[in-house]
């Protein structure tokens, strides 16, 4: 008996069935979507080299939550920096020039860049949470090298009976190539 | 400075593709000889290090009063070095300068090169190499911790986040194009590429999160490069020596490192647009921008040169006036009068829009900027030292020697090894930011 590896169905996820549409212009990916919109899509995906405001406007998409992530990292990073310094001081406390065991002035310095440290990795964890974790959900639909060069393409996930209707739909708006995948 | 650059109207999204995925191919001899260059001055320093380590400090030629000599520095020189490329890739990004796109991405690389070789001289200078690590924050034996009153715990934090950030800040940068450049590869590059792109496809959903995150880490950048040069001056300016103890160190030292950096940026981008033939998308135009962003901080710096002096001299403080008069005319008038010809004197050529137009001119200049850079830093830390009025009987004839000129050559060696590697191996200019100043393929208007 074959035994089934878990792992594949992890990595190896089967195909989502859809259509593929590839674009040469600008403009015309961004009809596509406007009229995938109109006819109650909602899960396909946008290929495109570059970002475009077009793009993002036509989908509006709402703000990235990557802010999130930038703002807690940057508390935090600023609350260990206050403890690292004070707690370090009232740890063994040693006078040093003078001054009082726990001197803010100073210690704004690393916590100034506690903050900044802690909120660039978090902001890094953020886009990587976000972009390349759900890059693995879309790694079962279908791509085109051509998407990271000179071309815009859009993916949108339909079974065999509405599959015709949506490629008719990505022709139309000015698809240079629509191909079932 | 706002005017974008306009490329030439054969440069399509594809043309730039195709240009930056030729870089990773053979390079040809020229870049070969400049990579074995490197690597045989990196040999020179390595075997002044071993000496150095053999025999001890004494070997680095310091003499009471001057214990920082050479290698605080070469420390200074590169971590200014790298000042400039998060201005480009970070500062200018932020007032959405177009003309960054094409120049940013090796200006980043430069930053991250720079603050590694910079990152060694701490660890040369130390003396005893091995016992580096009780910098970091932990309690000694006796549970003392370290002084974060100190000036330098602040540099060591300033300079580990400053090397951390610009690092990410660079690799989520070449993401994308990685990824471009993994959907035109073959053979065994392809496979390097399609794992270091980590996925990315360029989706809506990539790109949104993407280009969030990327404008926060450019303003979480924004800051932190004003900070670190910043924390470096306090270095000195905490101290109380005279040429040292100045509330302008801050800005006049951020002003100097974009200054050398920029210079910097120039002296690699020369060779590379030749070597590289990125002719068609590193134009006289992106040079004749960093010629300007050269000349706006060389005036700041002078500026801060005759502000200095001025300061020592209406001071009233004696010891301050002699300071500045030791630097002047002292026995090392000659590596002052350096620095003042380098940084004060020559960009003022760059007034003449001949000068900026022009790719050997601006490749000599900036050559002698980053020497009159790297004599400031030697002024304001070896002079100071040398003319301290505390030592009256210290009477200091300091030079440095052959240890300390080869350990700078290595340092040298060290940067443009890693930097040319870098070049060959990944994509130098950034695909998807120079396609973001040319105009998108749109339809013909009577198609509609």
């Amino acid at each position: 008996m074959k035994l089934v590896n878990p792992l594949t169905a992890i990595f190896h996820p089967p195909p989502t069935p859809g259509v593929l549409a590839v674009f040469g212009h600008l403009d015309a990916a961004v009809e596509a979507i406007g009229k995938l919109r109109q006819a109650g899509h909602t899960d396909f995906t946008v290929y495109s080299p570059l970002p475009r405001h077009e793009i993002e406007g036509a989908l509006e998409q709402p703000v990235s939550p990557v802010r999130m992530f930038t703002l807690i990292g940057g508390i935090a990073g600023c609350a260990v920096g206050a403890w690292l310094t004070l707690y370090m001081s009232y740890d063994w406390p040693v006078v040093v020039g003078g001054k009082p065991v726990g001197s803010i002035p100073p210690y704004v310095v690393i916590m100034f860049e506690m903050t900044i440290l802690f909120g660039a990795l978090s902001t890094i964890l953020g886009i990587a949470f976000n972009a390349l974790f759900a890059a693995r959900r879309q790694g079962t639909i279908a791509y085109d090298p051509r998407f990271t060069n000179d071309k815009f393409g859009i993916f949108v996930p339909a079974e065999a009976t509405r599959a015709a209707q949506v490629e008719s739909l990505l022709r139309g708006a000015g698809a240079e190539e629509v191909r079932r995948a | 400075m706002a005017e974008t650059p306009s490329p030439s109207s054969r440069v399509s999204y594809d043309f730039v593709t195709r240009a930056i995925a030729r870089t990773l191919g053979n390079p040809g001899k020229g870049y070969f000889a400049l990579l074995a260059a490197a690597v045989a001055l990196l040999g020179v320093g390595i075997v002044c290090l071993l000496f150095l380590l053999r025999y001890g400090l004494g070997l680095a030629g310091y003499s009471h009063p001057v214990y920082w000599a050479v290698y605080i520095t070469c420390f200074v020189f590169w971590v200014g070095i790298a000042h400039s490329g998060t201005l480009i890739s970070a500062i200018l990004f932020l007032f959405r300068s177009g003309w960054r796109t094409a120049v940013y991405r090796t200006a980043e690389a430069m930053t991250v090169f720079a603050v590694m070789t910079a990152g060694l001289f701490p660890l040369i200078h130390i003396g005893r190499q091995w016992y580096f690590y009780w910098l970091i924050p932990y309690p000694n034996e006796r549970g003392l911790w370290p002084n974060f009153k100190s000036p330098l715990i602040w540099d060591e934090f300033a300079i580990g986040t400053y090397f951390t950030v610009s690092t990410v800040f660079l690799i989520m940068g070449l993401i994308p194009d990685i990824a471009a450049v993994r959907d035109v590869a073959t053979g065994w590059r392809k496979k390097l590429y399609a794992i270091t792109a980590l996925g990315w496809r360029g989706t809506n959903e990539q790109w949104r999160h993407y280009s969030r995150g990327y404008l926060y880490l450019a303003a979480l950048a924004t800051p932190l490069v004003l900070s670190v040069h910043s924390v470096v001056s306090w270095d000195f300016a905490m101290a109380i020596v005279p040429g040292w103890h100045a509330t302008l160190f801050a800005p006049y030292f951020v002003a100097g490192a974009i200054y050398s950096g920029v210079a910097m940026v120039i002296t690699l981008l020369v060779p590379i647009r030749k070597l590289f033939h990125l002719e068609d998308l590193i134009t006289p135009a992106h040079f004749e921008n960093l010629a300007k962003l050269c000349l706006l901080t060389g005036l700041i710096v002078s500026y801060s040169y005759c502000t200095e002096n001025f300061t020592a001299w209406f001071s009233g403080n004696p010891h301050e006036r002699a300071a500045f008069w030791y630097r002047a005319f002292g026995p090392f008038w000659w590596a002052s009068w350096t620095m003042n010809i380098c940084n004060g004197l020559l960009p003022w050529l760059l007034w003449s829009k001949k000068v900026r137009t022009s790719i050997l001119g601006l490749f000599v200049i900036s050559i002698f900027v980053n020497v009159g850079m790297w004599f400031e830093r030697y002024v304001i830390i070896v002079v100071s030292l040398a003319g301290e009025p505390f030592e009256r009987f210290a009477n200091a004839t300091y030079n440095p020697t052959w240890a300390d000129w080869g350990i700078m050559a290595g340092s040298f060696g060290w940067f443009f090894m890693w930097f040319l590697l870098f070049v060959k191996n990944f994509p130098a200019v950034s695909i998807s930011e120079v396609k973001e100043v040319l105009p998108a393929p749109k339809r013909a208007k009577a198609m509609r």
